[in-house]
């Protein structure tokens, strides 16, 4: 029989997932209403308006219409692949959650327990992130592939080529704040970037890592294709690329790996160069909403790029990759070992 | 778990597929493509995602366009030539109704030519600013589309002004145009051709010198200038091979010889070059407008001449003679003499003439269009070769075509 503590420990964790997989489930659904409301008032015109007051509703019309929509299936598709594909791009976005750290930690007032606002604290935190997070690619390459149509099977190729040149980038740009850190914990990662450098310049990574910073970046846009690096489903084209032979549901899967994969660079970014949680200078100290405010600017960000760029060419895109992204995450791995001696 | 189930079905399913050919691939791009400008339908031949071959496959909007002039009378054929490039309906008429007139030997008012040239330059601005914004979608900048379209909806609310229709218009007529200006436009449009350079600015400003666009178009869809004669090509395609051939100087019409406009010219042939054109070309479009707004003269806005153009409705209702000749008009039409006939304009898209045979009837014997659209799209083939698949897209937003005209 184990002693209750254990128990309460083990409520708590799944506790927490459940809280966590449903906030990461609904997240979409206010952020499609923000996308389209950006757009609209960066292409000066109004976006979503009839459906509820400022078109509030209109994610929630969305999700009725996706949910009752015929879920077609190609006649001379693979038709497990073609069904499992979605689930394979969906399940580690959702799993790369678990090592990623909200806040610190905060006292429940009745009860007055302490409780982390991270599912689990991983040693290898950075790690588990890049590497389950690669494994989305694999629904893309498969959904491609299972379609059975030339533009799906384009879409999946480029998308495995720009995946494995840009995660070599990403992960190289991520080893710089690992040195200088010297952890593979997200947690000890923001808890480094507290306080200031010389009193009056905030302690977070981008000021020591501006070109891991610009390389992450860069690269993260590509890692979540959007544009200028969304050539998987390149409208131009090839119609809607991989997911072109999807409907419905599976292809909201498709969609909610999308968003999530947009948060998840936003909330990697904030941790890895933004100091997480920590106040900007002189700042109260209100965790939770430091983290959300900086988040929600990231996302905005991509946005903003989204409907301002147009977008490379697959070629132009793997030249930026090897020939740009990769030289310079390596010379700044070498500066900051450099550094750091 | 998941994981697991799905890589052994994975290689279950590589162990079902055992011989790997490689092999060109033949794709089918249209004729339902977001990017191929309507109903473009092609085959692309590839290697990876080089393009070996680009078939263009038209036909797919084809309404027998020619056939039916020759069952219309003269006059009826009008409304038709609107659907043919729809996005600038206006010089559609012109060309139209400069040939039929070309036929009857008949010159129309002062007013009239001036009006003319006021319409079909304001129908290269919805024309180009069109082609602009579908191009930068087609590449992924889908905000200049909405920019684009914002100002080609003030021209369409000035042709609303005009004749009551935006976008196929039917306002010109054979002996001059249907109704006269509006007291307004001039204001109107004086109005508008001061702020349109400014938000030309604005679109330059997000594609001209945008890393990507210029990635993206420069040095692609290459054509030389032997190769676009040879072809063919005209208009903006030839213009920016450094060619500078454009009707409106050329061989002028109307009164285009009495204003002071540039035509710009490209030197390398690419889709960058034609971008530039485009843009340089509303600019002068601008400058066409203004001039001839401020020198438009008084008069009729069509000539004197019963039995080609009906009277005025208020005479219909009160004089017999005004009654029995637009009775006459509408129920017999008039008769051409014999003859053949071919007149041509500077559309946006390049060349575009009508060729009309006349066998002396109320009715043309034959109509051959010579659309710019249906030959700019030959090049094609020669501007994708050895290029990538994103390229063809760029190639064909930069040749610009318009189904309604190619197909006819």
């Amino acid at each position: 029989m184990p002693d209750i503590n254990t128990l309460i420990e083990v409520a708590l964790i799944i506790v927490k997932v459940i809280v966590v997989s449903l906030i990461l489930f609904t997240l979409p659904i206010p952020l499609t209403w923000i996308e389209r409301k950006v757009a609209g008032h960066i292409q000066v015109r109004l976006g979503p308006f009839r459906v509820g007051p400022h078109g509030i509703l209109q994610p929630v019309a969305d999700m009725i219409k996706l949910m009752f929509k015929e879920d077609i299936a190609p006649d001379k598709a693979d038709k497990w692949l073609f069904k499992f594909a979605p689930l394979f791009a969906m399940v580690p976005a959702f799993a790369v959650y678990a090592a990623i750290p909200f806040g610190d930690k905060i006292t429940i007032p009745i009860i007055n327990k302490e409780v982390t606002l991270y599912i689990s604290d991983m040693n290898v935190g950075i790690l588990y992130i890049l590497a389950v997070g690669g494994i989305s690619v694999y629904g893309i390459i498969l959904g491609g592939w299972a379609s059975n149509s030339k533009y799906a099977l384009l879409g999946g190729i480029r998308s495995s080529a720009q995946m494995i040149s840009y995660e070599i980038a990403l992960t190289f740009s991520c080893i710089g704040v690992v040195m200088t850190s010297n952890s593979l914990s997200l947690l000890d990662i923001v808890k480094l970037q507290s306080g200031t450098i010389l009193g009056f310049i905030p302690h977070w990574n981008i000021i020591c890592q501006p070109i891991g910073f610009a390389i992450f970046f860069i690269a993260a846009l590509a890692e979540i294709n959007r544009i200028p690096f969304d050539l998987p489903e390149d409208e131009g084209s090839l119609a809607a690329g991989y997911h072109v032979e999807y409907s419905a549901m599976k292809f909201s899967f498709f969609m909610l790996t999308e968003y999530l994969a947009m948060v998840t660079a936003s909330v990697l970014t904030v941790i890895l160069f933004f100091g997480g949680w920590n106040a900007p200078l002189f700042m109260p100290e209100i965790p939770i909403f430091w983290f959300v405010a900086k988040v929600g600017f990231f996302i905005y960000l991509f946005m903003w790029i989204r409907f301002t760029l147009p977008r490379y060419r697959y070629d132009q895109l793997m030249t930026i990759g090897w020939k740009i992204l990769l030289p310079l995450s390596l010379l700044n791995i070498l500066l900051t070992g450099l550094f750091l001696l | 778990m998941l994981l697991t189930s799905g890589i052994l079905l994975l290689t279950l399913h590589m162990a079902n597929n055992q011989e790997i050919a490689t092999k060109e691939i033949t794709l089918n791009m249209g004729p339902q493509h977001p990017s191929t400008h309507g109903v473009l339908h092609m085959f692309l031949d590839m290697k990876g995602e080089k393009i070996i071959k680009a078939t263009p496959d038209i036909g797919y909007l084809h309404r027998g366009t020619e056939k039916i002039a020759e069952n219309l009378l003269y006059h009826q054929f009008v409304p038709y030539t609107d659907r043919l490039e729809y996005w600038s309906a206006m010089g559609n008429n012109l060309a139209y109704v400069l040939a039929v007139e070309k036929l009857l030997g008949i010159e129309v008012t002062e007013r009239a030519k001036y009006i003319r040239v006021l319409v079909a330059e304001l129908s290269r601005i919805t024309g180009h600013l069109t082609c602009i914004g579908a191009w930068a979608l087609d590449l992924g900048a889908m905000t200049v589309l909405l920019y684009a379209f914002r100002e080609r909806e003030m021209v369409l609310d000035l042709f609303e002004m005009i004749c009551g229709a935006r976008v196929t218009h039917n306002y010109l007529r054979i002996g001059g145009v249907r109704y006269d200006l509006q007291p307004l436009f001039k204001e109107k449009c004086l109005e508008f051709v001061d702020l349109f350079p400014k938000k030309l600015d604005e679109y330059e400003q997000l594609l001209t010198g945008n890393r990507i666009w210029l990635k993206r178009n420069k040095g692609v869809g290459v054509i030389s200038a032997e190769d676009a004669i040879s072809l063919g090509l005209s208009g903006p395609i030839l213009r920016s091979t450094g060619v500078k051939w454009d009707i409106r100087k050329d061989e002028p019409y109307l009164i285009y010889d009495r204003l002071d406009f540039d035509i710009p010219v490209g030197e390398n042939g690419d889709c960058f070059d034609r971008y530039v054109l485009r843009m340089q070309e509303m600019r002068q479009a601008a400058r066409i407008i203004k001039q001839a707004l401020e020198q438009l003269p008084d008069g009729k806005p069509c000539i004197d001449m019963p039995e080609v153009v009906p009277p005025p409705r208020k005479n219909i209702e009160t004089n017999m003679e005004s009654l029995i000749h637009h009775f006459k008009l509408v129920s017999h039409g008039f008769k051409a003499p014999k003859g053949e006939v071919y007149a041509s304009i500077e559309a946006p898209k390049g060349e575009l003439g009508f060729y009309i045979v006349s066998d002396g009837s109320e009715r043309p014997f034959r109509v051959k269009i010579k659309a710019p659209s249906f030959v700019n799209l030959q090049a094609i083939d020669p501007m994708c070769k050895d290029a990538y698949l994103a390229d063809v897209v760029a190639v064909v937003s930069s040749l610009d075509p318009v189904f309604g005209e190619a197909d006819k």
